[in-house]
């Protein structure tokens, strides 16, 4: 049983908690994850290691469906059941000069701790963040002050740039020269943004989402296609070269459940209904 | 041997097998002739006194007889339920020349489970060494290990990465052919001895392997979870799953019991399950569980199947259907599969195990309908680990290497169970395990370090 030392809804539907887990605090590095188990009948859900502060670690997730329901839901003084990491390898952090990171939605809350560790190999660091209103725009401040250079977009136009997160990148591209770029944010926002930088032959790493089981390379539920081969997200990444990645087959793989996952969130609305 | 009908059980998850009754037990005991030379001690890899135990039960002494047991084996409950007796202790046994066996495995699983019931009288423990050992892997071979080692009084600090300890024990084998209340009961009965588990630790990741190091030894017994793929076309499309991931979702996850346990799977209509050995078994009748209509593809013939022939039959009785000498060329389907197309194979030459090599034969292809399929064609040492200890010597198939002591190419590193052997049985991860553990002890003993 591991505490949950605080949750707040920080933008509509995304929450913020920190985990009190030492063993995986002390050896956490910017890219990696955790899978999570709120209780005994819980599934093993991975969510990315947004920050550590001693012994606590932030997690920030959109909730979606049952699991990330039921973890907003825990209190102040809650416990989840397990927390297992930290997961796949730490993203590759080195001096490249310029570089850029484009966070789209929740994939933001990776955006700092990559952003702050880029910053100290002497990077200069740009970053790029979208949302489709802004108020779902998370975390503006935490990376204003990482960064040396901070653009902000959102879909509708509410604040900053009116657009895509891609049309900000391709911009920054076009003016000045950068050496490297992450994307993190949904499946297709990946795809497509990855695309503005594949000509100029950036190098450009994505953060990849499949569904996952164990987390540790058993069973091969998060096997994504990259660069032809068979690669397992879970200890192979999840950061991998953008421009090697087959996304159409790893949207169609985040599918899989659709159907058996609305119903287990309609049994647990179900349930909290009944509460008193 | 007594088990519930397969009508009955192909509805639930609960035991197969029935077991003895303890009159049955008695006689079947009696027909033990006590051989000068008994060659069944020879047939067990961990030398269980095979003879001395069947005395006792067969004087009615059923404690007496698992305590016989458990001197050489911590775990019988296990074994005497999943160990492959016919390849070893009966097969040897004088009897089966001229007819059957003594049933040793039934035996074993007998008194194990009249002990457990009755309350297991704990070992004595050493005094305390001062020494920290970490075993990583909480399988059989890493259970075995820690045990001998705290019976010693050396400090263990036991890693698994899951929520749950057992390694495939708990995550792999079925609960109908092996409970999960038994597995837990040895589990504790190893936990009771002092041993400090620490789940939700991925070793290499959440200790990092300068920090493993610095324990006095380190027994790897990380297992071989790596599941291979059958490297064929269709075989991302959703639907598709590694043994592996299905078992885990089921044994570990409860997915059967989707939606009082969040976990999903998919339920197949019609589950082709590729491969044949036990985990292939394991695969296809839970499958049937579920309510599929499900086909085994094996390459080879029926009799080359490896896995234990109890389960082949279980699994036969189950209305699997058996689709020999044919294997998958490629996975059809758009976004959800359709079928599985497989080719016809014939038998060459016999190979050095005395199985055959298996030929595809041209034009012979032919199509399975499918909506799931799952791959249970072999699975290998996970890498993770053990790629990042520098000057540890693996294999070609990435097992560690280590002599039969279970030393490796690192003074203070010692390796059992799959993770050393690649891909065996329970017993035998279990008697790596143990060989390990007298290693290090000798080591941690003699002062040296
Ligand atoms: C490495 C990694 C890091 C992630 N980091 C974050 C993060 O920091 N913040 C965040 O909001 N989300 C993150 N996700 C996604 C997050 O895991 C899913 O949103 C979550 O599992 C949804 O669970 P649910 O029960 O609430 O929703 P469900 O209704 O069960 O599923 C909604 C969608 O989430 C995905 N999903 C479901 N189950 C799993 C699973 N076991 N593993 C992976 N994906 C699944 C599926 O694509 C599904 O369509 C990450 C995923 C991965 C693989
Ligand atoms: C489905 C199935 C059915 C089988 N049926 C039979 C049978 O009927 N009879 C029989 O004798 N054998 C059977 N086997 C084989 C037998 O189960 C194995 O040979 C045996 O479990 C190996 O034991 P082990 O302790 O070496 O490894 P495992 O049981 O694989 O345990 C290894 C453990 O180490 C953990 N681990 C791995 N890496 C790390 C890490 N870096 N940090 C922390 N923990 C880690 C894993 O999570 C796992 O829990 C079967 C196997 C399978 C998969
Ligand atoms: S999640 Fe199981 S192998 Fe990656």
């Amino acid at each position: 049983m591991y505490p949950i030392m605080k949750n707040q809804e920080i933008a509509e539907d995304v929450h913020e908690i920190w985990v009190k887990a030492p063993h995986i605090a002390r050896n956490a590095q910017p890219g990696q994850f955790v899978i999570i188990r709120t209780n005994e009948t819980g599934e093993r859900v991975p969510l990315t290691i947004s920050r550590v502060v001693g012994s606590t670690i932030r997690i920030i997730f959109m909730k979606v469906g049952k699991t990330t329901h039921a973890l907003a839901a825990i209190p102040e003084t809650g416990y989840i059941e397990d927390i297992v990491g930290p997961l796949g390898k730490p993203s590759e952090i080195a001096y490249y000069g310029t570089v850029a990171i484009v966070g789209g939605g929740v994939g933001i809350a990776s955006t700092p701790y990559l952003a702050k560790a880029l910053k100290a190999a002497e990077n200069r660091v740009v970053g790029i963040l979208g949302a489709r209103t802004a108020g779902l725009l998370i975390l503006e401040n935490e990376m204003a002050d990482i960064c040396d250079e901070l653009h902000i977009g959102t879909d509708d136009g509410s604040k900053g740039y009116h657009g895509f997160a891609v049309d900000l990148l391709r911009t920054l591209i076009n003016t000045e020269p950068v050496h490297a770029v992450w994307i993190i944010g949904q499946t297709i926002m990946m795809k497509v943004t990855s695309e503005a930088t594949r000509e100029m032959g950036i190098k450009t790493f994505v953060s990849l989402n499949p569904i996952m089981v164990d987390g540790t390379g058993m069973c091969g539920a998060c096997r994504c296609t990259v660069d032809g081969k068979t690669k397992f997200a879970c200890v192979d990444g999840p950061d991998f070269d953008a421009h090697t990645v087959d996304f159409d087959t790893l949207m169609q793989r985040q599918q899989m459940y659709h159907e058996l996952e609305l119903e287990s969130f309609e049994a647990w609305k179900a349930a909290e209904g009944e509460k008193p | 041997m007594r088990r519930r009908a397969a009508e009955d059980r192909i509805h639930d998850f609960l035991e197969v097998d029935l077991g003895m009754t303890e009159e049955d037990a008695v006689s079947e005991a009696n027909r033990c002739i006590g051989c000068k030379k008994p060659l069944c001690i020879h047939g067990c890899p961990v030398q269980i006194d095979i003879p001395a135990f069947i005395a006792r039960v067969a004087e009615g002494d059923f404690i007496g007889a698992a305590e016989k047991i458990k001197e050489q084996n911590m775990l019988p409950a296990i074994c005497g339920r999943v160990c492959p007796q016919e390849t070893q202790c009966e097969s040897t046994c004088i009897l089966s020349k001229k007819g059957e066996a003594i049933p040793i495995g039934q035996l074993e699983r007998l008194v194990a489970d009249i002990e457990r019931k009755r309350g297991p009288k704990l070992p004595d423990i050493g005094k305390p060494t001062g020494k920290n050992v970490a075993v990583v892997g909480s399988g059989p071979a890493g259970l075995t290990a820690s045990a001998e080692l705290a019976k010693e009084g050396h400090h263990v600090t036991l890693y698994e990465s899951l929520h749950m300890p057992g390694g495939v024990l708990t995550y792999g084998i079925p609960a109908f052919r092996l409970p999960k209340d038994i597995v837990n009961f040895e589990i504790l009965q190893v936990l009771s001895l002092g041993v400090e588990l620490r789940t939700n630790h991925f070793i290499g990741r959440s200790l990092h392997v300068h920090e493993l190091l610095r324990y006095d030894a380190v027994v790897l017994a990380t297992g071989a979870g790596l599941p291979y793929f059958m490297d064929i076309e269709g075989e991302n499309l959703n639907g598709v799953f590694s043994a592996n991931e299905f078992l885990t979702r089921i044994n570990l996850m409860h997915a059967d019991e989707f939606p009082t346990y969040d976990t999903p799977v998919l339920k197949g209509k019609n589950v082709v399950v590729v491969g044949g050995g036990n985990v292939a078994m394991d695969a296809a009748r839970v499958a049937r569980r579920l309510g599929g209509e499900v086909t085994l593809v094996y390459r080879r013939r029926e009799e080359d199947l490896p896995a234990r022939l109890a389960e082949v039959h279980h699994a036969q009785e189950e209305g699997i259907s058996f689709v020999f000498c044919a294997a998958p060329i490629r996975i059809l389907g758009e976004k959800s599969l359709t079928g599985i197309e497989c080719i016809r194979m014939r038998m060459d030459i016999l190979d050095d195990s005395g199985r055959p090599n298996p030929i595809p034969i041209e034009g012979s292809l032919f199509t399975i309908e499918a909506d799931v399929v799952i791959g249970a064609v072999g699975q290998g040492p996970n890498p993770v680990l053990l790629r990042e200890i520098e000057g540890l010597t693996l294999g070609k198939s990435g097992n560690v290497v280590t002599l039969e002591t279970g030393e490796t190419s690192l003074p203070h590193v010692f390796a059992a169970g799959d993770a050393a052997t690649g891909a065996a049985t329970v017993i035998l991860a279990m008697g790596t395990g143990k060989r390990a553990a007298q290693t290090v002890n000798q080591r941690l003993k003699g002062g040296s370090g």
